[in-house]
């Protein structure tokens, strides 16, 4: 019916405004980026205003997965793990050129980006990106959000998959034609 | 400070002269060539004679086309002369095996342990050579010359949706 | 989709009945960036470590190995990424002495001088970081102010913040801008004035004090056994510093001390920290005094690329650009090991060079990989809150530690 859909874009509009500024990230920080990471917290940037400054530190309590720095295929299981343990509704952000993409390192040893193992929902490049560069790209993920469906009434989670798996991912084929899903 | 004079490649070879077989100064700093069985005497002549009681490094260079193919080398600080010393030990790659630095230094533990997952190189006397910048179920020596740079060995599977 | 972990430890085997076995770490805030320890715990106390590092290796050595030296200085700043230009400065140098290369009067002087700067910047990051973990906000948030001038401060000067690839061979990549030396001294009187402020929220704290003092405890012999260099070293009292021992750049005309500590314990590791500010900040005015104006890169024609009028008139220029660019700089055969006092340590290279373009063998003498070689000696037999104030002072760098 009309009023449903009107009441339930309206239950969205108000759980994604509150959703989005209520962001606890959980900040996977490996490597380099992981000093803006600290700057961008820190009182001149300041995550805070966005309300995304608090970290938690166990992925059961967070929502916003901020993969900081370069992941290496030893630290990968690590990652699929951290990112498996969180709850629904939660979001990926590469935060970096070596989580985006490996980086300058095409080695034996790089994951080259981390959406051939976690889907992401928004990218940030720099090396490390500028503080601003991130408050943008926390904005943008917010302007996501607010605009996305929230199924949290009951009603609506009859027969669906976890929220993550619903959007629209890039895959990645492997660099040497070698097929990605490994033995 | 005032007896913290340079120490030569000459002064070294003068009482530990047997044990090398070349040796040679290099950017200022004194450069031995040994062989693997004299390695241990060797270092325990430099720690007891010279007071070479920090080790700095050790780490291998390779050489495919060369026979032996490895190049240990070792490089240690001495406080009393104030003086770096290079070793360079010629390992075979049909045996890679050199005795471990272990018993003589706490710090060896690690960095033979990075040498071994790079190279390959056997370290006897190491309890403990696991892998420690590659990780369980890596297969081959990334730093050696035949190993591609581009080989990844991913432990999760990728994602295929 | 089940992920084990990708290394195994032998605690978990060996591990007496009573006692639990806990992961700490790889991802975890406390262990800044990738360091996992395994702790056998009696109750609080933790009996034994096991500490596994390698979570973020990358590759560094070979890639050294396929690109010119030119390409390297990138993936050179990204070994400590705190202070960035000291690592940078000691791979350049090691290539500058294979090639034989004196460079100007000014360079030296300015590469002293952002040495020392870095230093600041450094400490004040480790610093930062293990109060934070401690409980101190304020002083952390104060740190994190300074740092930030600190690093528009470089972004004025080299185009970035954190990893400047500022370092050429033979010289630096460009001058001094306007104004440039001005901003230098109010940074200084303001990292000054805020660390003042540190000194009189910590020195005295009790709660500082009793996380502190006696905790990790190390003797010098222990010291140089586990290979410890730097602060931490100095920390146990030998005043072992390469800028007094073998100094490089212009560090024989710096009028510095090097503070050392008496007992080794982490309250040591973070006076001596504070101190080195303090000293280099000192260095950083007597380095601003010692500038003179002159070139900042050497006229070497196998390092320097000619000038940008010459290259786009002379057919000789462009095509020495060319071959300087595409196929790099050719460095003479032999081997060299430098080394320069890090904010960590002896950071040294160990370059082959085979008379190509790129390095045959370029090896790092990481201090935070023997570091971590020795920390678990300083983890077992204390409790297990104390494991996070020990592994600050530490100051382990992830990119050099993993390379």
């Amino acid at each position: 019916m009309a009023v449903m859909d009107y009441m339930t874009t309206k239950k969205d509009e108000l759980v994604g405004w509150i959703r989005k500024f209520s962001l606890f990230p959980y900040p996977f920080v490996t490597a380099c980026c992981g000093m803006e990471f600290m700057a961008v917290s820190s009182t001149l940037y300041d995550t805070d205003r966005f309300g995304a400054a608090l970290p938690r530190f166990t992925p059961r309590q967070a929502d916003l997965l901020m993969v900081v720095g370069t992941i290496s295929h030893k630290e990968a299981p690590i990652l699929k793990k951290v990112y498996d343990q969180m709850c629904e509704p939660k979001w990926v952000m590469a935060f970096g050129a070596c989580a985006t993409s490996g980086g300058f390192y095409r080695n034996y040893g790089v994951l080259q980006g981390i959406d051939r193992v976690i889907p992401v929902d928004i990218y940030v490049p720099g090396c490390p990106p500028r503080p601003e560069t991130v408050i943008d790209a926390i904005m943008m993920l917010q302007e996501r959000i607010a605009g996305d469906h929230h199924p949290i009434l009951p009603a609506e989670q009859r027969g669906r998959e976890p929220s993550h798996a619903n959007k629209v991912f890039p895959i990645f084929p492997a660099a040497d034609g070698v097929p990605p899903s490994q033995t | 400070m005032s007896e913290r004079a340079p120490l030569s490649s000459d002064a070294i070879e003068r009482e530990l002269g047997p044990l090398v077989e070349r040796s040679w100064q290099g950017f200022g700093m004194p450069v031995l060539e040994l062989r693997v069985e004299n390695l241990l005497p060797l270092v325990t002549g430099l720690r007891d004679k010279f007071d070479f009681a920090l080790f700095l490094d050790v780490t291998a260079v390779d050489y495919p086309e060369r026979s032996p193919r490895f190049d240990l080398v070792y490089h240690f600080y001495s406080r009393r002369h104030n003086q770096r010393v290079r070793l360079k030990v010629p390992v075979p790659a049909e045996r890679p095996v050199v005795p471990t630095l272990t018993g003589h230094y706490g710090s060896a533990r690690y960095m033979e342990r990075e040498v071994h997952d790079m190279y390959g190189i056997e370290f006897a006397g190491n309890a403990d050579l696991r892998p420690i910048l590659l990780y369980e179920g890596f297969v081959g020596h990334p730093l050696r010359k035949d190993y591609p740079i581009e080989r990844e060995q991913p432990v999760v599977p990728y994602r295929t949706a | 989709m089940d992920a084990s972990s990708p290394l195994a430890s032998h605690l978990d085997r060996t591990a007496d009945g009573g006692n639990v076995v806990v992961n700490i770490g790889p991802s975890h805030p406390a262990t800044h960036g990738t360091i996992q320890i395994v702790a056998e715990l009696d109750g609080e106390t933790v009996k034994r470590a096991d500490v596994h590092c390698g979570y973020l290796h990358r590759g560094f050595e070979k890639e050294a190995e396929h690109h010119t030296y030119h390409k390297v200085i990138p993936y050179v700043d990204r070994l400590n990424y705190c202070s960035a230009l000291n690592n940078g400065f000691a791979y350049a140098e090691a290539v500058e002495k294979l090639l034989g290369i004196q460079l100007t009067r000014r360079c030296i002087v300015l590469r002293t001088l952002l040495c020392e700067y870095n230093r600041v910047a450094d400490h004040v990051t480790c610093v930062a970081a293990s109060i934070m973990e401690m409980g101190a906000m304020t002083a952390f948030l104060y740190l994190m102010t300074v740092r930030d001038y600190i690093f528009e401060h470089l972004n004025h000067l080299t185009g970035a913040r954190l990893t400047y690839s500022y370092v050429r061979i033979g010289g630096l990549a460009r001058d001094l801008p306007e104004g440039w030396l001005t901003r230098l001294e109010e940074i200084l009187v303001f990292t000054e004035r805020y660390l003042e402020r540190i000194h009189g929220l910590l020195d005295h704290n009790r709660i500082f004090i009793d996380r502190t003092r006696d905790v990790a405890v190390m003797t010098p012999e222990h010291a140089l056994n586990w290979g410890f260099t730097g602060p931490t070293l100095r920390s146990t009292g030998l005043a072992l510093d390469l800028r007094k021992d073998a100094p490089y750049l212009a560090y024989p005309e710096l009028d510095f001390e090097v503070p050392v500590g008496i007992k080794g314990d982490n309250y040591d590791r973070y006076y001596v920290r504070m101190c080195e500010i303090d000293e280099s900040i000192a260095m950083v005015r007597q380095c601003v005094g010692l500038l003179r104006d002159g070139p900042v890169s050497v006229d070497d024609p196998r390092v320097t690329l000619p000038e940008k009028e010459a290259v786009y008139t002379e057919i000789e220029a462009l095509v020495h650009h060319f071959k300087l660019v595409s196929q790099g700089i050719i460095v003479p055969a032999g081997e060299i090991y430098v080394s320069h006092e890090a904010p960590n340590g002896e950071l040294g290279f160990y370059l082959v060079s085979d008379g190509t373009s790129r390095a045959y063998k370029l090896h790092v003498r990481a201090p935070s990989f023997v570091h971590m070689g020795g920390m678990h000696t300083l983890l077992e037999g204390y409790e297990v809150a104390d494991v996070v104030p020990t592994f600050g002072s530490m100051n382990m760098v992830g990119g050099e530690c993993d390379r």
